[in-house]
């Protein structure tokens, strides 16, 4: 009976211990986070859907990169993504460019790049998000491409 | 590193503030509304990480995660990048735990490029753009993340 016992509070006490653990390890991470998030707070003031709207030009090519670069530098919740989309494609924008910019929102973050770096290694951050910069436009090109085959 | 970092951006706040007080204000406002979303996330993390160090020895990790893991450790990057909730920076706490215990790169770099694919979003993208859009959209981040994931694991080397 006892020997249950000093198991139950041997493993009470391992798991207090692991969250502990883990508090300290996350902790580390705060600062760097919380300057992300003062620095998103910017962002959502200062950059409007109709700035990025007025940036796309017309030019098939130059427009599917630009809309990697903005969605690149862009960040937030990703239903903001899809109405600046909506509204891009009234405006006459690409499908292509349209795509690039919703997949690169998502998957390329310049302003989370500082805390990817701190937490993650700036190698693999960097790797990581130049990457899915250039792949953002191979989706796009494929889905847009295929969808054009089959519609 | 980190601190650094954080000073350098309540420098740039004090900077706005002599310059456009409104802006900065209403900035700061913003990005409260956001802390206050994202503290519920970082609950969540920080929960699943003291699970994690509590249950899974860095031999699992190994197993599942690890460099012998295969086509398992690739599915489950997948489906964890696609389950996963919040803003990306959230996870990169846990993501650098699970390194530390043995997870591939590459498998760091598929979870956070399946974060793309937002389950409870996908209605809100076939409303926008339509369903055939949506759904090869989704199959090609997919295989995206899978290159992205290889290519990561050949620059580790």
């Amino acid at each position: 009976m006892t020997n249950f016992k000093h198991a139950d509070d041997k493993k009470q006490k391992n798991l207090m211990i692991s969250f502990y653990k883990s508090f300290k390890s996350f902790s580390a991470s705060l600062p760097v986070l919380i300057g992300i998030v003062l620095l998103l707070g910017l962002f959502r003031v200062n950059v409007s859907p109709q700035w990025i709207s007025s940036v796309f030009r017309g030019n098939f090519l130059r427009d599917v990169l630009i809309g990697s670069v903005f969605g690149s530098i862009s960040a937030g919740n990703p239903i903001t993504s899809y109405i600046i989309g909506a509204e891009l494609l009234k405006e006459g924008v690409s499908l292509f460019a349209v795509t690039a910019f919703l997949v690169a929102w998502v998957t390329v973050g310049i302003i989370q790049l500082p805390a990817e770096a701190a937490i993650l290694g700036k190698k693999f951050a960097l790797g990581r998000n130049l990457i899915s910069f250039f792949l953002a436009i191979f989706v796009s090109l494929a889905t847009v491409t295929v969808l054009m085959m089959i519609g | 590193m980190g601190l650094y970092f954080l000073g350098f951006v309540i420098l740039l706040y004090l900077f706005i503030f002599c310059f456009d007080f409104e802006n900065a204000y209403n900035s700061l406002k913003a990005s409260g509304e956001i802390l206050i979303k994202l503290i519920p996330i970082l609950v969540l993390v920080v929960f699943l990480m003291g699970l994690l160090n509590y249950f899974l020895k860095p031999k699992a990790i190994s197993k599942y995660l690890g460099k012998s893991s295969g086509i398992r450790g690739w599915i489950l990057a997948v489906s964890a990048g696609i389950i996963s909730h919040g803003p990306i920076y959230a996870w990169y706490p846990l993501l650098k735990e699970l390194r530390k215990q043995g997870m591939r790169q590459g498998l760091a770099a598929v979870f956070l490029y399946n974060r793309a694919i937002k389950i409870p979003l996908l209605p809100m993208m076939t409303f926008y753009f339509g369903a055939a859009f949506t759904v090869l959209l989704l199959v090609f981040t997919v295989i995206a993340s899978l290159i992205e994931g290889k290519i990561i694991e050949m620059l580790e080397g």
